[in-house]
Parts: structure tokens; sequence; C-alpha cells
């Protein structure tokens, strides 16, 4: 390859190598650090004993919210109770399905269905009880929210919850659909 | 070097061709996160503030992960320049290095991790190795995890190695090795190739062993000691049943006073929900439970090869959640709890035009009924205690009655009630040995108000009176938010006792201020505190550790990427 380049180099001097290694540096390493969180592949457990792959959700091309949450968080709590007074007009419009990932132990896990049950929450619930999922999305602390696009790759993500900070999420989830 | 620009041009141009290709190998890439607890602290004598050496302490994490394809591999620094004080629960930490680190490939069915990783059997009553890093619980093994799945339904798992102690500029491990094996047939997976069921039966079975050296000049201990445990789990849509029972063979520890006696544990839970309303009820019983890597481990925190998690509800309002929280006591303990959530719908007279939600618990928690054996000079004294399983003695350990009813009542109003009565006996559960079962009645008015769409404001009110301990308290708090990037929060917490007799051995009323300011942006969050922190309880999932009361400015800051 380097030979056909022309007569006067026929090899690659110790200059151009360099250059070619910071290149390399300069552009590969960005390129794979800005690389796409996707879904990582982890088995959960859903509410109804069913044992499920991450890689497996879909939302036929539509957007998924995946958030983090557990029975013993407040804030948590006040955005999935405040996202369900909203959650039939945000799937009407947009499609969108959200994936509420429990991060209770052993200590409480049996209170996730009950609870989610008597809320009233109409999500789909994994349980994530020695925080697998947690660790391969590299979330810190609950509430945690990511919102994937239609290829399962992660294009918004937001720590900790406001009243208010659903508006945001609704937001990103209509553009990413092609509505304003 | 200009003598060869068009060389030079061919080279990027075969680059630029190249980096895509990489980048398209599968999403090969590199995430992670990070974050910074740091704390400066001020002299404050009347709330006995601690005042370390270093005045300015620091806990750092970052995890980095990589990823290509079927493999991932992943490292955590860390750094410990000193420890914020009270952290972590167990043996201490220090200095900065690596404290974690693994392989795993992952190809069809089976799954091969090397280095360290976490990894829990069923509920955890014969092994769970798991971190809460805010806690400063890390119980990694460090070793090597096989996962594999044969055939559909049928879930295999084995484990070796041993785990981490604490950190000096790495990961410290304990003297012993843990050995495990798992294994779980999911029936309707196994037996119904479309699993249109909505019914399943999940039966598990597990089994552990420890090993470490007899090096005890007058003893002779179990070297191995095994401990096995079976589970069932049936579910339907409305039902959850489960339990789980495990068995573990004598092993004399420093828990225990060195007994030869076998350990057991069972627990059971069912729940029961549909749209609106969820029950669940719980029950079970431990009895010579601890389960470490080293039998004379310094502290209960450390090298824990099981999980026992307390059947009590874990309060997020400040001072039932961090005064007088339940922790579980492996060496013996018969609890139980119900709960209940019900929502009343919107349109209904109670429901309103919002709806209305209501939760319900009961807990509680006895010693387990003990009869001594042999006198202490005699060689049966070594067996320890005869127990009738499940049998409750007459000591209670804990009660917890509470009630929440939470409403919204318009487009901007919404509020909370809850009222508490526990029961606590502090000697056991918090190691004060002497001081009297603590009786609490505890009140909380929590408010939420929209001023505009993004713009709300949050207070508490709670109130705790009791006669003994400390007595009386009185929290107030207010959090303003400005969704999505800012918060501002202040809260004072006033010990004011209330009772003569408690002032008369010389308490004082305190006051605890403490205000925060939060910046939130994406996957990055900044958080500075400054005030008076009371001394207290903080727990995450089924642990808790001993806070000490401070006074200073904190910095948190997590990142995820």
């Amino acid at each position: 390859m380097f030979a056909s380049s022309g007569a006067d180099l026929p090899f690659p001097t110790y200059e151009t190598m360099k250059t070619l290694l910071s290149s390399l540096i300069v552009l590969a390493f960005p390129v794979s650090m800005a690389a796409q969180i996707h879904l990582p592949s982890v088995t959960l457990r859903s509410l109804d004993g069913k044992t499920v792959d991450t890689k497996t959700w879909s939302n036929d091309g539509k957007p998924i919210i995946v958030n983090f949450w557990a029975t013993w968080c407040a804030p948590c709590k006040r955005e999935l109770s405040t996202i369900a007074d909203q959650y039939d007009r945000w799937q009407a419009e947009t499609g969108v399905k959200l994936i509420a990932v429990s991060i209770d132990d052993a200590r409480s896990t049996a209170r996730v269905a009950p609870y989610v049950n008597g809320q009233d929450w109409d999500y789909e619930v994994y349980l994530d009880p020695n925080g697998d999922l947690k660790r391969a999305l590299n979330v810190n602390n609950v509430p945690h929210t990511f919102l994937l696009n239609g290829k399962g790759e992660v294009v918004y993500q937001h720590n900790n919850y406001e009243p208010g900070d659903e508006k945001e999420l609704y937001q990103k989830v209509r553009e990413l659909v092609g509505k304003k | 070097m200009a003598k060869h620009p068009s060389s030079r041009d061919h080279l990027l141009l075969c680059l630029l061709l190249y980096v895509p290709a990489l980048q398209a190998q599968q999403g090969g890439g590199i995430h992670g996160n990070f974050s910074t607890d740091a704390q400066y602290y001020n002299v404050d004598s009347a709330i006995g503030a601690v005042v370390p050496d270093q005045r300015l302490a620091a806990n750092s994490w970052a995890n980095l992960i990589y990823t290509n394809g079927p493999f991932e591999a992943g490292a955590r620094f860390e750094n410990y320049t000193p420890a914020l004080a009270g952290y972590p629960a167990g043996v201490a930490y220090s200095g900065g290095g690596i404290g974690y680190r693994y392989a795993k490939y992952k190809q069809d069915d089976l799954e091969v991790t090397v280095g360290n990783f976490f990894e829990q059997f069923g509920q955890g009553m014969i092994f769970r190795s798991y971190e809460e890093r805010y806690l400063g619980v890390d119980n990694a093994m460090d070793g090597v995890r096989l996962k594999y799945r044969p055939m559909r339904g049928v879930y295999l798992k084995g484990v070796i190695g041993q785990q981490r102690l604490s950190f000096a500029n790495q990961a410290v491990k304990g003297p012993g090795i843990v050995r495990g094996i798992d294994a779980e047939l999911s029936l309707s997976e196994l037996l119904d190739s479309n699993w249109t069921s909505a019914n399943n039966l999940i039966i598990g079975a597990g089994f552990v062993s420890k090993f470490q050296e007899d090096r005890d000049p007058q003893l002779e201990l179990p070297q191995n000691v095994g401990a096995w445990a079976f589970r069932l789990n049936y579910t339907t849509p409305r039902w959850n049943l489960y339990t789980e029972y495990a068995y573990k063979i004598n092993d004399p520890n420093n828990k225990n006073g060195f007994i030869y006696k076998e350990g057991q544990g069972l627990l059971v839970n069912a729940t029961y929900s549909v749209r609106g309303f969820g029950l669940s009820m719980g029950a079970h019983s431990f009895d010579n439970m601890f389960f470490q890597s080293d039998r004379s481990a310094a502290t209960p925190f450390d090298l824990n090869i099981n999980f026992l998690p307390p059947l009590a509800k874990q309060h997020t309002y400040n001072l039932p959640a961090t005064l007088y929280p339940y922790a579980t006591q492996p060496n013996g303990e018969v609890a139980a709890q119900g709960e209940l959530f019900y929502k009343w719908k919107k349109g209904t007279a109670l429901g309103g035009k919002y709806g209305t939600k209501l939760a319900l618990n009961y807990s509680v928690a006895y010693a387990l009924d003990t009869t001594r054996l042999g006198a202490a000079d005699d060689t049966t004294a070594r067996v320890g205690y005869r127990t009738a399983f499940f049998s409750p003695g007459k000591r209670r350990y804990f009660q917890d009655m509470n009630i929440e009813v939470r409403k919204k009542v318009s487009e901007n109003w919404e509020f909370a009630l809850t009222y508490l009565n526990i029961w606590y006996d502090i000697d056991i559960i918090q190691g004060k040995p002497g001081q009297p079962a603590v009786h609490a009645d505890i009140f909380i008015l929590e408010g939420l108000h929209n001023f505009t769409d993004r713009n709300s404001v949050r207070f508490e009110v709670q109130h705790l009176s009791t006669k003994q301990d400390h007595g009386n308290w009185a929290t107030a708090l207010a959090e303003f938010t400005f969704s999505p990037h800012w918060f501002v929060a202040a809260m004072d917490q006033f010990n004011y006792i209330g009772d003569a007799k408690l002032e008369a051995k010389g308490l004082e009323q305190l006051h605890y201020p403490i205000g925060s300011v939060g910046y939130i942006r994406n996957g990055n969050r900044f958080q500075v505190n400054y005030g008076r922190q009371r001394a207290g309880i903080f727990c995450v999932g089924g642990v808790c550790r001993q806070v000490p009361a401070a006074n200073g400015l904190t910095l948190s800051v997590t990142s995820t990427f």
C-alpha cells in the first residue's frame, strides 16, 4: 500500500510512524470514548418470575426509558409516580416504553411487586438485586434515567429527580420521534 | 517533512478509513463513572464532632469498563486520602490504587469471569458478595466465576476465590477461601418451549464451603465449613410465594463465642397484588448464621459470605431512617413483617380528583428462645445452646407500626402524612449495654408545591418524642428545586429533649442546621453541604453504618459517562 504511494517514500519513516501513532491516539481514543452507550447484556428477573436478558429489550424501534429506582428511594418514587400520571399520553403520542429497574436487594425485593401494583403503575419492572445492570451502566446512585433510541443507544441520561425533570425527559422523547 | 505531504495525506486517509472500521467492531468502547465525597472538618465540641488530624478527607472512585462484543474488562480506581470519618463500616481503608478489576467473556450460554466479581445465590442466605459503596461494604470475590445455561430454564453457577477485606493501596483479601455452586431450574421455561404459561415454579439449590487454616493453640476448629440452601419460588400474575432454607455446619467463630453448633435459617414470603392493591407478608428465623470467611473477623461487616436481610421497612424520612433503624441479628432472631399498599382511584369518594395512596406496615423481631447447655467449665458448654427453631424468646428487639397517607389535592399541591410507633432495643441493636429500650412516636408532614412547571418546593416537618435515649427531636426541611439543573435545601434538626430526667443526666438542647446546594447536568451531579451533621446511622439496602457527628463542608461529585 505504501509502496504504491510513490517511489520517493517506499516505507514509512520514523517520523511518519510517529504521525501515524499520534493520529491513532488522537483519533481512535476520542472515537471509542465517544462511542454510544449500548444496553449491555445482563440477566434480570421480571416481576412475574421470568428470566430476561436485557439485550432482548425492544420497543419496535421506538424509544425506551430505562429508570433505576428502589422502594427505599423517595425521589425515585416521586419521579415514577409523576410520570405514571402522564404515561398514557406519552405512550399515545410517541410510543415510548418505560422500563423500571429496581435495585432493591434481598431485604426488599419481595416488596417491589406489591408496591408497584399498590401505586397503580403501568411500567415493565425488573429486579436487579445485586446491582449487575446498575454496575454495567455505571450508575452511581438512584434515581438515574437513560433514554434509548430505537437502536438501543443511550441518547440522554439524567441523574437525580426534581419535579419538572420529567418534562425535559419527555421533550427528548418527542425529539427522538421527530416531534418538537 | 514538508517534502512528503502527499504520503502523509495518504496515511491519514488510510487511518480515517481504518478508524471507523475499528469503531464498527460491535461497539467496542470505554464507559465508566466517577464519584468523590470530600469533607472539611471544623471543631465543634458542643456536638462532639470528630476532628481528624487531617482536616480534609476524601473518598474517590472511578470505574472504567471496556466492552467489545462478547468481551468485557473493567477496573476501579479508589482513593482514600484519608477516608471520611466513620468510613468504611469495617476494617479501615487507606491510600490509592486499583481495588477491583476483572475480565469477562460471554458467548452463547457460557460466561466466564476472572478477577473480581459480585454474585449471589437465591436471597443470599449462604452466599452474597456485593458492594454498597456509600457504606464502605465491599466483599467482592477475587477468583473465578462460571455461569452456564446447559438448556433453556437451567442455570448453573460456580465460584471460587477469596473475599475483599479492606483496602491499602490495593484490595486486601481475607485469609479464607470461598467455594460455591448453585443450580436453578425454571420449570415453565424448561417445559414450555413458548413459555406461554403465566405461572412459574423456580427450584434452586446451592452449596458453599469456606476453608481457613486452624491455628488455634487450644481448640480443634473445623477448617472446612460447609453450608447449603434450598429454595422454591412460585409466581402467578397475582401471587409470589418464596421460601428458602439454609443450613450451616458447626462454625466456631468470635461472633458466636466459638461454640460448636450448627446454624440454620428459614425465610418465607408471600405477596399478593393487583392494580391498586398490594400485600406482602414475610417471616424468618435465623439461628447462629454469622458466616464470615475469617472466623476471627474484626467486625460484623467484614468478609461476610452470606447476607441476612432484615424484615423491617427502610424509612426514607430523616428521623426514623437515621435514629432507630433495625439491623438483623445473625446470632438469632425470629421476625415477621406485613405491609399493605392501596390506592383509592381518581373519582372515588376517598380518591378525590387525583387519587389517594395508603401504606401500612408492621414489623417485629424477637430473640430466639434458647436454653444454655452445660456450665462454663463444662465441655458441653462448647455446644452452646439448645433452641426450638422459629420459637421467639421473651426479649423483643424491635417493633415498628407505621401508616402513611399520600394525596395530591390540586394540580400544584401534594401532601403526605406519616405516623410511626417504634419500639427499639438499643442495647442489642446499637450495642449500648444497659440502655433502656426506646419507645418513640414520630409524626411527619411532607408537602410538595409546584410554583411553575419546573420550579417547586418540598418541605418536611418531623417530630419524634421519646423519654429514652436523646429525648425529643423536631426537624424542619425545605428544598427548592429548579429543574433540570439546580436545587437548594436547608434543614434544622432540633434535639430539644423535653424530659426532666434526661436533662438531669446532663443532656443539652442542640440544633443541627445544615444547608446544601446542588447542580445536576445529565449524568453529572455536584453538591455542596455546610453545617452540622448529627451522629446517626446511615443505611443502604440491608446494612447500616454508624456515622459520627461532624461539622464542616462537604463536596460530592458524581458522573456517569
